[in-house]
C-alpha cells in the first residue's frame, strides 16, 4: 500500500456502484515560495466515506484540507466536489479562482471545521449558527433560528445559544462551531485537527459529536492525531509524509501493519497504549 | 468673577450648542466618507490606491486652519464657484465651510483609523466567513467591518476628542461656536481668566461625556471584553 493513488487522470471518479465521488481530488502540488509542501497527492471520498488523515506536524495536512475548500490555491492538479471541476485561473505567478460565485457555491457544500474555531466574536453562539443560512443561503430567519437550536441541542450547547464565545469552554466553541458548519447542509464535513487546541478533559465531549456525525453516515475528511478515534470512526486512513501520501488504506492496515518506515515511527510516537491493534475483525 | 459668568452664561451654552453641531455633523459626514477612502485605500486597483493615500496625505499633512482658509477665502476668489448653484446659501456661509473642512479632515483620520482596523481582524474570522461560502461583499458587511469597527474605537473615541478641540479654528472665520462666543465676551468684558477658564470648562466636560460615552458602547458592542 505504498503508492495507492488512483491513476492519473482527469475525469470524473465513480465507485463501483457507479456513482460520483464526493470529493476528488487530483495530483495536487502546492508551495510557499521554495517550500514545497504538497508534492502530488490525490484522495477520493466516496458518499459516507469517513477519511482520516495523519502525520506529524508540517507535514501538509492542513494545506491539503484546505486546498480542497481553496482556503489556499493549489499551484497544480484538480479538485472535483461530485462531478463538478473546480475551475482555477493558472498564470505565471499566481492561481486564483476562475470564477468567484462557483468557489462560494461550493464552500456552501463544504463545512470546515478549524482547530481554533474562528467562531465569529461579534456575535452570539446563535447567531453565528444563523449567519450563513442567512446571509448566504438567504433563508428565512424564523426557519434558521429553529433549525439552529436544533443542532445546538444536537451538540449540547442549547442553553449557551446567547453567549458571547469569549465565554465558552474551548469543548463549547468547538461544538458551536460544528453546528455553526452543519447549519449549512454541507454534503461533506472537513475538519482540520478539531481537538488540538482543547484542555485533554475537553477532548472526548467533541469526538462524541463528531463520532455521532460518522454513525449517521456523513462524509467526512478529518485531520487529526487522536489515533483511537481515528481508527474507531475512518473508513480510511491516509498517512502523509512530507507533502506526499506515504499510507493509505482501512484502519487496520495502516495502524496495525504500516509498511514504511516513517510511518512506523510516527504511529510508536502517537500510538498511546491503548491504541494498540487488536488485529480482529 | 462669578457674576460675570452668572451674567453671561446663556451665551457660553448657545456657543456650546454649535460646536455640539458642528462636530455632530462633521463626524457622521467624516465617517460616512471614511468609508469609501478606506476601501480605496485598500484596493487592489492601483490608481484607485493612490488617489486614497493622495487624500490622506493632504488632510493629515496640512494644518486644518490653512484647509478652513483655503476653502473659505479660496472659494471666493473663483467667479465660477459663485456663479455655481453650491454657492447661495452653501459655499459662502462659514457654517457649512466649517462642517466641509473638519468633516474631510476627520475623514481622512477615520478612513486611517478604519484600514488599522481592518487590517487587525483575525485571519481566522475571514477564513471562516470565506468557509461557509461568503461573498466578498457579505464577508465585508457582515464580518470585516464589524469588527474592525470594534477594534478600532478606541482611536474613534480619541479622533472625535479631537474633533471637539479643532472645532473651535471655526471661530476664525466668524462663527459663534463656544470659542467664538468666548472671544467675543472677552473683549466685551475685558476677563480672559474666568471666560477661558469657563470655555474650557465646558470643553472638557463634553469630552469627559464623549470619552464615557464610547466605554459605554464599547461594553455594548463588546460584551466579552468585560468578562
Ligand atoms: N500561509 C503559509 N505561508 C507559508 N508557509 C506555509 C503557510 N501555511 C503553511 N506553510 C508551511 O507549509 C508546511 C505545511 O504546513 P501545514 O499544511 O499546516 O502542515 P500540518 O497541518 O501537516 O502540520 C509547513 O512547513 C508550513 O510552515
Ligand atoms: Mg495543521
Amino acid at each position: 500500500m505504498n503508492d495507492a493513488s488512483p491513476p492519473l487522470q482527469s475525469s470524473v471518479v465513480m465507485n463501483r456502484k457507479g456513482s460520483v465521488a464526493a470529493v476528488s481530488v487530483l495530483d495536487l502540488h502546492k508551495s510557499y515560495g521554495s517550500n514545497q509542501v504538497l508534492k502530488g497527492v490525490s484522495l477520493v471520498a466516496q458518499d459516507h466515506d469517513v477519511i482520516s488523515i495523519i502525520g506529524s506536524s508540517g507535514s501538509g495536512k492542513s494545506t491539503l484540507l484546505r486546498c480542497i475548500n481553496l482556503l489556499e490555491m493549489p499551484d497544480q492538479g484538480e479538485i472535483r466536489i461530485k462531478d463538478e471541476l473546480i475551475a482555477i485561473k493558472r498564470t505565471v505567478n499566481f492561481a486564483k479562482p476562475a470564477k468567484a460565485k462557483q468557489i462560494e457555491r461550493l464552500r456552501t457544500r463544504l463545512g470546515m471545521v478549524f482547530q481554533n474555531f474562528n467562531l465569529w466574536s461579534h456575535m452570539t453562539v446563535l447567531q453565528n449558527v444563523i449567519e450563513a443560512p442567512i446571509h448566504v443561503k438567504k433563508i428565512p430567519n424564523s426557519e434558521a433560528i429553529e433549525k439552529a437550536e436544533a443542532l445546538l441541542h444536537k451538540v449540547g450547547i442549547y442553553d449557551k445559544r446567547h453567549e458571547y464565545p469569549a465565554f465558552l469552554s474551548g469543548g463549547e466553541k468547538q461544538r458551536a462551531a460544528i453546528a455553526r458548519a452543519l447549519a449549512m447542509e454541507p454534503q461533506v464535513m472537513l475538519f482540520d485537527e478539531p481537538t488540538s487546541s482543547l484542555d485533554p478533559e475537553r477532548v472526548g465531549e467533541v469526538l462524541k459529536v463528531i463520532r455521532t456525525l460518522a454513525e449517521e453516515g456523513r462524509t467526512m475528511i478529518m485531520v487529526t492525531h487522536e489515533m483511537h478515534f481515528a481508527r474507531e470512526v475512518s473508513s480510511e486512513i491516509i498517512y502523509i509524509h512530507q507533502g506526499k501520501i506515504a499510507e493509505q488504506g482501512k484502519p487496520e492496515q495502516v495502524l496495525g501493519d504500516p509498511q514504511t518506515e516513517q510511518c512506523r515511527n510516527f504511529l510508536a510516537r502517537h500510538l498511546r497504549p491503548r491504541d494498540t491493534l487488536k488485529l480482529e475483525p | 468673577m462669578v457674576e460675570v459668568l452668572l451674567q453671561y452664561y446663556p451665551e457660553f451654552f448657545k456657543g456650546l450648542r454649535l460646536t455640539l453641531i458642528l462636530v455632530g455633523l462633521s463626524v457622521c459626514i467624516g465617517f460616512l466618507l471614511s468609508l469609501p477612502i478606506a476601501l480605496a485605500r485598500l484596493s487592489n486597483i492601483r490608481p484607485v490606491r493612490r488617489l486614497a493615500k493622495s487624500y490622506i496625505f493632504f488632510f493629515r499633512g496640512t494644518p486644518m486652519l490653512v484647509q478652513l482658509f483655503l476653502l473659505y477665502y479660496g472659494l471666493s476668489q473663483f467667479e465660477s464657484v459663485k456663479e455655481s448653484i453650491l454657492w447661495k446659501g452653501f459655499l459662502e456661509s462659514p457654517f457649512w465651510c466649517a462642517v466641509i473642512a473638519i468633516s474631510f479632515n476627520s475623514a481622512a483620520y477615520m478612513a486611517e483609523i478604519l484600514v488599522g482596523g481592518i487590517r487587525a481582524v483575525p485571519r481566522g474570522q475571514i477564513e471562516a466567513g470565506l468557509a461557509v461560502g461568503m461573498s466578498a461583499h457579505v464577508l465585508f458587511w457582515r464580518i470585516t467591518l464589524p469588527q474592525a469597527i470594534r477594534i478600532a474605537l478606541p482611536n474613534y473615541s480619541n479622533e472625535v476628542i479631537f474633533l471637539v478641540k479643532s472645532s473651535a479654528l471655526a471661530s476664525t472665520i466668524t462663527l459663534m461656536d463656544l470659542t467664538g462666543v468666548t472671544r467675543t465676551l472677552v473683549s466685551k468684558t475685558y476677563m480672559p481668566v474666568p471666560m477661558y477658564l469657563f470655555a474650557g470648562l465646558l470643553y472638557i466636560s463634553l469630552n469627559y461625556t464623549i470619552a464615557k460615552f464610547f466605554k459605554i458602547l464599547e461594553r455594548w458592542l463588546i460584551p466579552q471584553r468585560h468578562a
